[in-house]
């Protein structure tokens, strides 16, 4: 095992998520003789995130990103694999322990109006957390409330507001009041700037930068946005239909991308500069079904560069110091 | 060159519970023959607004106050509607946001399309669904015979946006409206959606206002960018000059404040918030968030002036510190 995974806050080793299909489509499987299909949403997946840490987790729709974050807090149980936070198992905690393991692991939501609830204030969203991990007491409880608020640039007066009475990027604020208000060790972050306008971007990723270092925290930073990563992001991790094809620190994957995926993602990415004009890397169609993956590099079917061997199974390997690539032809 | 459309002037309200919300305040722009215009800014800049006006598809509450939208020789706030009915659609179409809503959920996509062509062109069904698979193929739909028969929730977001454009285009109209054609989409999928646009635009001699929050989008495909701010149009240049030499101090913040994967720079928000365009004050509507603002900034509202060629901008600022201001 690497040395950077003894040091690891977080480290996930070989993580699987498969929904098994249901329906007509598991009768039809049956009726063809076979298992039901499942999707295999995430297939093999390992990384390591050491303290103090930004990891961005990369990838587009679909690539099993999101499910990644869902399986770390086992909002679903996971099919296989183990995900360790500090010297606790995660993946065996029975529901209890489990628990008081949230009050360090936290998490914020992409959707900053779908995740808060419509009845309750803004202070009382915040308060919540604090009722159910700690021992806190009322007094306490509402100086914390009032120094999170503070700490994620909202007013006093707010904590009696409710959400439709707030901007989308006040919600989204009361959303990160909320995670680390139990001053949580990880907070997994599941797109937390997509829903947000461009100036609000911005403000948001370096609040969320800020409040990683002052209060010493460590985020999985989920994102298909591959500009919002690359300021807030240490390391990059890019996931492609399930698996992890390359990881590298942030300078050294935006510089020098090896995967073919990689590059392609990097290259379709708008550059607002109307002088630069870069080859475009094009992959050829869409993201396969999930249920169908192909043998061999998941990405041999619409890759620009396939040759015979991407039809061999494909392993993540250090190609360079701390730059790992799944690909053949690297 | 004449213009194809010309906008003097625009001016929407929406009438709420609260007052009267200024959502477009005199806005006035053109646009060329075969150019991708992009319209640019903040949620609540008016930009979708602005769009929707050009077919005069706002609903009450709101309300059209004023303004001239000419296009193909005609005023078209002054056309009855059922030659509106007309023009919409089929001269000037638009490609809407989350394509996907946008589709009807109980028809195929073929079948939409081809009611489009049988409605407005009188041709034969057979006739009808031989266009629809060639304008499928046209937006490039692979098996384009196979997903004619599918339904939209069969299909992924970026090929629902691509039978949008197909529906769009199938009239061949002289103006496509795209309001964030790309928002929502995968990198990969958003770029071959840009890409298909401007391809579009230059194989038909279509112009194309192009609605976008995304600078990026702006610098990829736009021959030109006007950018709107609290429901005015603040500068409009060719998309050189608008990234090279942006003067209004709201272009220069927007430019400034996006995180970018092109080079090393720091990332700087836009101070404030767009302003409520409730009964808003009069003057320039960027003043509580600029660092240049002057007193008569407060008092006035700016014009869009000439600063070059082909550029122009609102700002009381540039007008006093280029020795331009007429006051």
């Amino acid at each position: 095992m690497p040395s950077r995974w003894r040091v690891a806050l977080l480290s996930v080793e070989g993580l699987v998520k498969h929904f098994p299909l249901g329906g007509a489509r598991a009768w039809l499987d049956r009726l063809g003789g076979q298992a039901p299909r499942s999707v295999r949403a995430v297939d093999g997946v390992s990384f390591a995130v050491a303290p103090g840490e930004t990891l961005g987790l990369v990838g587009e729709s679909g690539c099993g990103k999101s499910t990644v974050a869902r399986s770390i807090l086992r909002l679903v149980e996971p099919t296989a694999g183990r995900v360790t936070f500090g010297d606790v198992n995660l993946t065996t905690l029975s529901a209890e322990p489990l628990r008081r393991q949230r009050r360090d692991l936290q998490m914020v939501f992409q959707d900053p109006t779908a995740s808060l609830n419509p009845r309750l204030s803004v202070g009382r969203t915040v308060e919540e957390p604090l009722r159910r991990h700690t021992t806190l007491g009322t007094g306490e409880r509402r100086a914390r409330v009032a120094e999170v608020l503070a700490q994620v640039g909202l007013g006093p007066e707010l904590a009696g507001r409710y959400s439709h009475e707030l901007s989308g990027g006040q919600r989204q604020r009361v959303n990160f009041a909320r995670a680390i208000a139990t001053r949580p060790r990880f907070v997994v972050l599941d797109e937390p700037t997509s829903a947000l306008d461009v100036s609000l971007r911005a403000r948001a990723i370096l609040l969320l930068d800020e409040l990683r270092a002052t209060l010493g925290m460590t985020y999985l930073f989920i994102s298909h946005d591959l500009a919002s990563v690359k300021y807030l992001a240490h390391r990059v991790a890019v996931m492609y239909l399930g698996t992890i094809v390359e990881e590298a620190s942030t300078a050294e994957l935006f510089a020098r991308p090896l995967h073919p995926y990689t590059r392609a993602l990097l290259s379709a990415v708008p550059v607002p500069d109307p002088d630069v004009r870069r080859a475009r890397i094009v992959l050829a169609g869409e993201v396969p079904s999930p249920i169908d993956i192909p043998g061999g590099c998941r990405l041999r079917g619409r890759c620009p560069l396939a040759q015979p061997v991407c039809a061999e199974p494909v392993t993540l390997r250090e190609v360079a110091p701390a730059h790992r690539v799944a690909c053949h032809l690297v | 060159m004449s213009e194809l459309l010309e906008v003097h002037d625009l001016t929407v309200h929406f009438a709420t519970e609260d007052g009267l919300v200024e959502a477009v305040d005199n806005v006035s722009f053109s646009v060329r023959p075969g150019e991708i215009l992009g319209v640019v800014g903040e949620s609540g800049s008016g930009k979708s607004v602005t769009a929707h006006a050009l077919l005069r598809l706002i609903r009450p509450p709101g309300r059209i106050v004023r303004g001239e939208i000419r296009f193909e020789g005609a005023d078209l706030l002054a056309l009855p509607e059922a030659r509106m009915g007309a023009v919409r659609g089929a001269r000037i179409a638009l490609v809407f946001q989350s394509p996907r809503t946008a589709l009807n959920p109980v028809l195929t996509v073929g079948r939409q399309i081809a009611r489009l062509y049988e409605l407005h062109q009188h041709v034969a069904p057979a006739e009808a669904w031989r266009r629809t698979i060639e304008m499928l193929t046209l937006v490039g739909i692979a098996e384009p015979e196979r997903r004619a028969r599918q339904y939209a929730h069969q299909l992924s977001g970026g090929m629902c946006q691509r039978v949008m454009i197909a529906m769009a285009i199938a009239s061949s109209p002289r103006l496509l409206i795209a309001d964030e054609p790309t928002t929502g989409l995968d990198v990969s999928i958003a770029a071959q959606i840009l890409d298909l646009l401007r391809a579009l635009g230059r194989r038909t001699g279509a112009s194309i206002v192009l609605i976008t929050h995304d600078l990026g989008v702006v610098a990829e495909a736009c021959d030109r960018v006007a950018v709107m701010h609290a429901g005015q149009l603040v500068e409009i240049a060719d998309v050189h000059t608008l990234f090279k030499r942006p003067l209004h101090p709201y272009t220069q913040a927007l430019v400034r404040s996006i995180p970018r994967i092109d080079r090393e720079v720091a990332m700087e928000p836009i101070p404030g918030a767009v302003p409520s365009l409730l009964a808003p004050a009069p003057g320039c509507r960027y003043a509580d968030r600029c660092a240049r603002v002057l007193e008569v900034c407060r008092r006035e509202r700016p014009v869009l002036r000439a600063a070059g060629a082909s550029h122009e901008v609102a700002c009381h600022a540039v007008e006093v510190e280029s020795g331009t201001a007429v006051r």
